[in-house]
């Protein structure tokens, strides 16, 4: 088979996250043929953005799949063929058009396994670019972590670099689950390096496990997709001024790695959640909400203020919430208080000891 | 299977075409909000008739096993008024329209190819973000316009939304007609289906004005549908369906004129399939050359083109000449670039209006965000880009 023209190995081991994705997907189109892209302009014209740059001309028709401009029609088609025993990639243009196909996502995809009582996986990828871009208007702009993520049935992940690209989009192919990847168009371009083992071709990073990027001490800043490079950025500068932060980059919206973010604020007691979607009922507003509810080791907690939540702005903006740090709660061993309520789980009971209260 | 078709008229679902049955919905005078189920006429009741008695079609019976074949070898023909050299083919199909009113279209085609190539050009040089031309369908959009009144609503896209506009506007008694806007490659969205059902179901007056420019991005149309193109999934619905030439502008105007009069009168939908070719990029994030060969673009530029076409007729009627064209051409260009120099020189606006007007009374929690960020810049107004912006 001819070399694809999309791989891209430069000498310094750096990829960019187009081509990480790219990596992935021919790896794994190689390796099963079951596997399979359909979606708009993914075939000869190698993709809206390019990313399936390459695998029409290796992998031919019957691999690479041009759709009409239909997203209901595609996904629900995509949703019978995984059914039927293929593994479709499903790819949006951004994940704006995915509401148009959401039906076929949550209720023909999400929800068989468990209605089926087992009997019928979806073993479905759906990808494409999410949040926001550059000067595309509100329609074309919205972050669907939240919105997939709220889904019992779906994993979703949102990776940010080209490892996290590629590990992931791997994993999601593999799983025989429904997996929503949600990608990031101004990501595509940027460069990262390359660890050796991202250039294996059994290179898997699991879903539902998050990653420190930054270790810290003061202060903890969980952020996933495009953002955590702003945090990263945010934590060089306030790093000169002498305030460590512990950078988590989710990885994964749904299984959420709680345990990684409960570690580490136990760790700096201090946490700001940062994302490119909306704050009510947004990521931030769950992990602050189950930091809230308590930490699954028998730990109460009491906050003066509520931990922030906020939608970022820029580099800056991370920064100057961060260097305020009146927001922060304390973590204080087991007692029984006359403040505790009872627990949420099993009324009556107020022993503490499990996650739910 | 020839359908015969005078010159002009609106090819309708017609029945008892060849041996087949076809579907008819289209009774005159079943329209109007006072018939309450117009469709559900009673049929007579005789068990010594053998005529079919299903609720859910008006057909004869056939007792010979006949497939209806998709006529997509001569399809709905394409009604044109002018030839390709502008001279008009069937005097009676001609508008007569004012020398004004020819020059408005003219200038108003070419204006807009001006500002095309403007814009396009000030994209590739970092000006603007992003943009999108019309090369090759100015008649589409020039002849469909004038073709209607100034009161009427024109939705690009959102297919279903249009037909909901469209139904308010019936029972408001508004005597206004919506036109919908889309291209092929839209037409394969469901919204399209759904629109077109219930424009039919629902009775009301909206043209569905289709685009049909051989492209969706590199999508061609062979790979968007293999039927008769979009013209002829009207009659599936029940609509007065027709195929126009989209780059001769009268045709286009006889045919939206014809239609908006008839959509307004009668509470019908009508759909439009105006065939055209996309001579420019699909956008400036777009390079055609990749899945279109330069000659094929080539032919359309200077062998089939709206813009020419009506030139040539303006010259035959002698109403232009080369030193109007010349005159016109600098004079378009000058407008289009000192509004485009005045856009360039207005700043941005002030970054409080992120917060005004998103509600009627600004709420607490927006009231907030708005100290918080003049508070912000305060102390790191030297990072952003602030003297683009109004003060």
């Amino acid at each position: 088979m001819a070399a694809v023209s999309g791989l891209v190995r430069r000498p310094l081991r750096e990829v960019t996250v187009r081509d990480a994705i790219n990596q992935g997907m021919d790896e794994e189109l190689e390796r099963d043929e079951k596997v399979f892209l359909l979606g708009e302009e993914v075939a000869q014209y190698d993709g809206a953005y390019k990313v399936s740059r390459g695998l029409w001309k290796k992998y031919g028709d019957k691999r690479i799949i041009d759709t009409p401009i239909s997203e209901m029609g595609f996904a629900g088609i995509a949703v019978g063929a995984a059914m039927a025993g293929l593994r479709p990639i499903c790819e949006f243009m951004t994940f704006n058009f995915s509401m148009q196909a959401i039906d076929q996502v949550i209720n023909s995809a999400a929800k068989t396994y468990y209605m089926s009582g087992g009997l019928q996986s979806v073993p479905i990828v759906f990808r494409g670019p999410n949040g926001a871009s550059a000067g595309v208007a509100a329609q074309h702009s919205q972050c669907f972590a939240a919105w997939y993520g709220h889904c019992p049935g779906l994993k979703v992940v949102s990776p940010w670099n080209s490892e996290d690209a590629k590990g992931l989009i791997k994993s999601a192919i593999r799983d025989n689950n429904p997996v929503v990847v949600l990608e990031n168009e101004l990501m595509y371009g940027v460069p990262f390096e390359f660890p050796p083992e991202a250039q294996s071709k059994d290179f898997l990073i699991p879903i539902g496990k998050a990653k420190i990027e930054r270790q810290g001490t003061h202060i903890t800043v969980v952020s996933h997709s495009r953002p955590v490079g702003h945090c990263l950025e945010a934590a060089a500068v306030l790093s000169k001024e002498g305030v460590e932060c512990e950078v988590i980059n989710m990885r994964t919206i749904r299984p959420m790695d709680m345990e990684t973010i409960e570690a580490s604020v136990m760790k700096t007691n201090h946490l700001v959640t940062v994302e490119g979607g909306w704050p009510q009922f947004g990521v931030g507003a769950e992990i602050c909400a189950r930091i809230m509810e308590g930490i699954s080791k028998k730990l109460v907690l009491e906050y003066s203020q509520a931990v922030v939540n906020i939608m970022y702005l820029n580099t800056y903006s991370i920064k100057r919430l961060k260097a305020r740090s009146v927001w922060h709660f304390s973590s204080r061993k087991y007692f029984k208080s006359k403040s505790r309520k009872s627990c949420v789980q099993f009324p009556g009971c107020s022993c503490c000891s499990c996650h739910w209260c | 299977m020839a359908v015969a078709i005078a010159a002009g008229k609106v090819w309708r679902p017609n029945r008892g075409l060849s041996q087949a049955a076809v579907l008819l919905l289209w009774r005159p005078g079943a329209r109007g909000l006072a018939r309450s189920h117009p469709h559900r006429q009673q049929q007579q009741f005789s068990s010594l008739d053998d005529k079919p008695q299903f609720p859910g079609a008006s057909a004869e019976f056939i007792d010979k096993l006949e497939f209806i074949q998709p006529n997509v070898i001569s399809g709905i023909p394409i009604y044109r008024v002018m030839d390709r050299q502008g001279q008009i083919i069937n005097p009676s199909e001609d508008p007569h329209l004012p020398k004004e009113k020819v020059l408005k279209l003219y200038k108003s085609m070419t204006l807009l190819n001006t500002m095309d190539r403007i814009l396009y050009e000030s994209q590739r040089q970092g000006r603007i973000s992003f943009y999108m031309t019309n090369y090759g369908e100015e008649g589409t959009h020039v002849g469909s316009a004038a073709a209607l009144d100034n009161t009427d609503l024109v939705f690009g896209q959102y297919r279903e939304a249009a037909v909901g506009a469209a139904y308010a506007a019936k029972r408001a008694n508004a005597n206004r007609v919506v036109i919908c806007y889309f291209g092929e490659g839209a037409a394969s969205e469901g919204d399209a289906h759904a629109g077109f059902n219930f424009a039919a179901t629902l009775e009301c007056p909206i043209i569905f004005f289709c685009r049909n420019n051989g492209y969706a991005i590199s999508t061609p149309t062979s790979e968007q549908y293999r039927g008769d193109g979009i013209a002829a999934r009207g009659p599936g619905y029940g609509i007065m369906s027709i195929r126009v030439d989209g780059n001769d502008v009268f045709a286009v105007y006889n045919a939206t004129k014809e239609a908006r009069r008839r959509a307004v009168a009668e509470n019908q939908p009508f759909l439009i399939e105006a065939m055209t070719y996309r001579i420019g990029h699909h956008s400036t994030s777009d390079d055609s050359s990749a899945y279109r060969s330069v000659d094929e673009v080539n032919y359309w530029d200077k062998q089939d083109h709206p813009i020419s076409r009506l030139r040539h007729y303006l010259l035959s009627q002698g109403w232009w000449d080369e030193e109007q064209e010349k005159a016109w051409r600098k004079q378009s260009r000058k407008k289009v670039m000192e509004a485009f120099e005045q856009a360039e020189r207005k700043p941005k606006p002030n970054p409080n209006l992120l917060f005004s007007d998103v509600y009627q009374e600004m709420p607490a929690q927006l009231r907030k965000q708005q100290e918080s960020l003049a508070r912000h810049l305060q102390t790191y107004g030297e990072h952003y880009p602030l003297e683009h912006f109004d003060k």
